[in-house]
């Protein structure tokens, strides 16, 4: 993107506005966001599934344009940073717009919309008042090249059928940004700006085992005008291909938040449980089970800081490192959430304890942008093999 | 214990910053196109090659060319053998940064390394950190320029993974010490000049705290060795035997009964090194996957078996993330904010990521992979480095060692 994003550091370590952030974001969460408001969300049946009240302070914060260039508003800052927002909403599970909004549409729309969209969208977006969700799987299990909802040229605009799912924040969106295939091209898919409200599409909240927003959408002549459509006809995977990547090393940064805290209440638990008249950490069976899942946990997060420095740098390699990091923030997540639930024993199987809202997110975010199959299999063929 | 290959620090072959305009990359990049002999570059598959294409240096060593002696003999002269070494000692004075930027440099043309050296990997550190003036000014330099071989005195036969419980006894004479006892898989010490060991100097203390380190000339009276075969057929270990030998009192480093805090700290270095053995990013699973392609082959763009194809891609995943978890390590010290305890980490999957590679390599090879000896089957280099590479968890601190390490040290787990 712009020149000064692509000079920015690439070790791995953070550097001290990221630090800073690291601090603040840190801070913030785990003082106003955290499990038992999520609990509050899920008990309560919130409508929305987020606090706007939350919402308000992380944009005051200027969490919403964080990425979104300073013309428009935004701070202009490193996707190292969006990361470490991503991570720390893993350890606290804060339920926000921040990743459909901030994250994956500020960056489909900086890259794949005109001058004049941007003007139009930008603002507004990071000023934290235009919601936004990309819409884009039509089957159980991800798969970008099999999209089928048709975009058909009607008059002046297009027509818009067929189906999504799983699509994060649909139900509160203000701004959907739908991935259709352009009738007549095979290869060509296009992105439009549809608003939630547009007559023949009926948006469906789908509630999930992380009591998080997803919904499913049911596209029906959804008629949209030629403005409607993001950057130039049938060019959009590239722009695509490359947010669905700054999404998934964002998921795994939010699983690699979601693994540390987990092991870190794990840790804590072995050391105060007693059975036998001594902390079962003094157990070597518990020892190694707990050393082996902190080495999965810190080569994800060399995983997941290599591929944030990847999308900073303007890297070629993105697409493999960004498949890297899912695999092994997924696996680790699901390794440490897993083994959480074993070592505390009885306990937590429980919904007394918040060890459980960890393991459901975990499995949610696994899924999001292909799992570790989808992945491991994209880097082979990314690898010639 | 140590591992008998000889690729000291990581080789990604990928330059991380190609427009950088530093004026010490291009000084370097400019010295080692002139001075690395063209037969010491070798491609990523001959990066693999056997041990015989490693320089170990010594008193004894019969290089294997001409070519091998210049790089050694050049390399040394700036220091560069061990380029974060005091100038004054013979090394190359070089920053952290400097080091890596080497290292990026000698990656980039495929480079031999010049010198395989426990001088360097292990004794080394150990010296500038606890040796006296007058041991550093007489043993660092012959380890830079690798005119001394060294091997490592630790394990006994009674003395393993509970390493200090060792026997092996330096009584204190008038200017001497006088050696008695055995020591147990000594890499290399039917070659090596020098001896770094361990020893016990008051037999009544508890455990740690009657041991001392010992420096000492593998031809004194009294040392013989006798090589172990392993199950791979090579030899790279011996049985060392002591029998009366007399160590002048000058050659005993930092203060005498307190030998384990130096054994700890070049047991750190130690696992560095052999993480950093495997530490070959991109190039190695190349290897493993190229391997697979050529004697599988693809079918529709695949490889032909969708098990071992996931499996070769699971294992470059995992090896890439170890990879970035060593730079990361590294940038954190430089940071800063290192922790030492790191090195348990990357011994423990550095290791054990080697091992899946060489199961995978044997999985592809199939029946051919089984071949022991002649032309054909590559003199067995399939199977004897596979199971060669059994040994990696075990060397070194075991994997459990290291999992104890990092529960106790990292995760304060109690007990």
């Amino acid at each position: 993107m712009n020149v000064e994003r692509a000079s920015r550091s690439t070790r791995l370590v953070y550097d001290e506005d990221e630090r800073l952030l690291d601090k603040e974001a840190g801070a913030f969460l785990s003082e106003h966001a955290g499990p038992a408001e999520l609990r509050r969300l899920r008990d309560t049946h919130d409508p929305d599934g987020f606090s706007r009240a939350l919402w308000r302070q992380m944009v005051a914060l200027g969490w919403a344009g964080l990425l979104v260039d300073e013309q428009y508003g935004g701070l202009g800052f490193t996707y190292a940073g969006a990361g470490i927002l991503s991570e720390h909403c893993g350890r606290t599970l804060a339920a926000s717009p921040l990743f459909a909004t901030a994250i994956v549409a500020a960056t489909l729309i900086g890259r794949l919309a005109s001058a004049q969209q941007r003007q139009q969208l930008l603002p507004a977006l990071a000023a934290g008042e235009r919601l936004c969700a990309l819409a884009i799987d039509e089957r159980a299990r991800h798969d970008p090249s099999a999209i089928e909802l048709s975009a058909t040229a009607d008059g002046s605009g297009f027509r818009l059928d067929g189906a999504k799912c799983f699509v994060v924040d649909a139900h509160v969106a203000d701004l959907l940004l739908v991935v259709a295939r352009s009738a007549g091209e095979t290869a060509g898919l296009d992105v439009f700006a549809v608003p939630r409200q547009s007559p023949g599409l009926r948006v469906e909240r789908t509630l999930l085992l992380d009591s998080r927003n997803a919904a499913n959408l049911h596209f029906d002549d959804v008629r949209v005008g030629a403005d409607a459509m993001l950057g130039e006809p049938g060019q959009a995977w590239p722009a695509l291909e490359h947010t669905l990547d700054v999404a998934r090393v964002c998921v795994a940064a939010e699983l690699l938040g979601i693994a540390g805290e987990a092991f870190a209440r794990t840790v804590e638990y072995l050391k105060q449980r007693r059975q036998f008249g001594r902390p079962i950490g003094e157990f070597q069976a518990l020892q190694h089970r707990a050393a082996r899942l902190f080495c999965e946990i810190e080569l994800a997060r060399s995983a997941v800081l290599r591929a944030l420095r990847a999308v900073d740098a303007a890297d070629l390699r993105l697409a493999a490192l960004a498949s890297v990091a899912k695999v092994k923030a997924g696996d680790a997540a699901s390794l440490a959430v897993n083994e959480a639930v074993q070592m505390h024993g009885g306990i937590g199987m429980t919904d007394a304890i918040d060890i459980g809202l960890f393991m459901k997110r975990a499995a949610s975010l696994r899924q999001l942008f292909g799992d570790s199959y989808y992945h491991t299999d994209r880097y082979a063929t990314l690898a010639g093999y | 214990m140590v591992i008998s290959l000889g690729f000291p620090g990581r080789l990604t072959g990928e330059r991380s910053d190609v427009n950088d305009p530093d004026p010490f990359r291009s000084e370097v990049r400019a010295w080692l196109e002139l001075n690395c002999p063209s037969s010491m570059r070798g491609t990523a598959h001959q990066r693999h090659s056997p041990e015989d294409t490693v320089c170990w240096g010594g008193r004894r060593w019969v290089f294997a060319s001409d070519d091998q002696r210049i790089w050694l003999e050049r390399m040394a002269e700036r220091g560069w053998t061990a380029p974060e070494w005091p100038r004054e000692f013979g090394g190359g004075g070089l920053d952290h940064a400097q080091a890596k930027v080497l290292r990026e440099e000698l990656a980039c043309i495929h480079a031999r390394p010049p010198l395989a050296s426990f001088g360097i990997s292990m004794l080394g550190p150990a010296l500038l950190r606890f040796g006296s003036e007058e041991q550093k000014k007489r043993f660092l330099p012959p380890i830079v320029r690798g005119e001394i071989r060294w091997c490592q005195g630790y394990s006994e036969p009674g003395a393993g993974s509970d390493l200090a419980s060792l026997q092996t006894r330096a009584e204190g004479r008038d200017d001497h010490y006088l050696v008695n006892g055995q020591k147990v898989w000594t890499s290399y010490a039917d070659q090596a000049d020098w001896i770094f060991c361990l020893v016990r100097t008051d037999p009544r203390a508890a455990k740690h705290e009657g041991i001392s380190f010992l420096l000492f000339d593998m031809e004194s009276g009294g040392v013989s060795t006798r090589p172990i075969t392993l199950i791979s057929g090579s030899s790279p270990f011996c049985e060392t035997f002591f029998d009366d030998v007399r160590v002048p009192k000058d050659q005993l480093v930092g203060e005498v009964n307190k030998g384990w805090n130096i054994a700890k700290y070049l047991l750190t270095h130690e696992r560095e090194m052999i993480s950093g053995l495997f530490g070959v990013g991109g190039a190695a699973q190349a290897t493993v996957a190229a391997i697979a392609c050529e004697r599988i082959g693809l079918s529709h763009g695949r490889l032909a078996d969708p098990g071992l194809r996931h499996d070769i891609a699971r294992l470059a995943i995992d090896t890439e993330a170890f990879a970035f978890t060593l730079e990361r390590v590294l940038d954190e010290a430089k940071a800063g904010f290192g922790s030492g305890a790191a090195s348990s980490l990357l011994k423990y999957q550095g290791t054990e990521l080697n091992q899946q590679r060489h199961e995978l390599l044997m999985a592809v090879g199939g029946a051919e992979a089984l071949g022991w000896e002649g032309k054909h089957f590559g003199e067995g280099a399939l199977a004897r480095g596979w199971l060669r590479s059994r040994g990696n968890s075990i060397e070194g601190g075991t994997s459990e060692i290291q999992l104890n390490i990092i529960a106790k040290r990292i995760l304060g787990l109690p007990g």
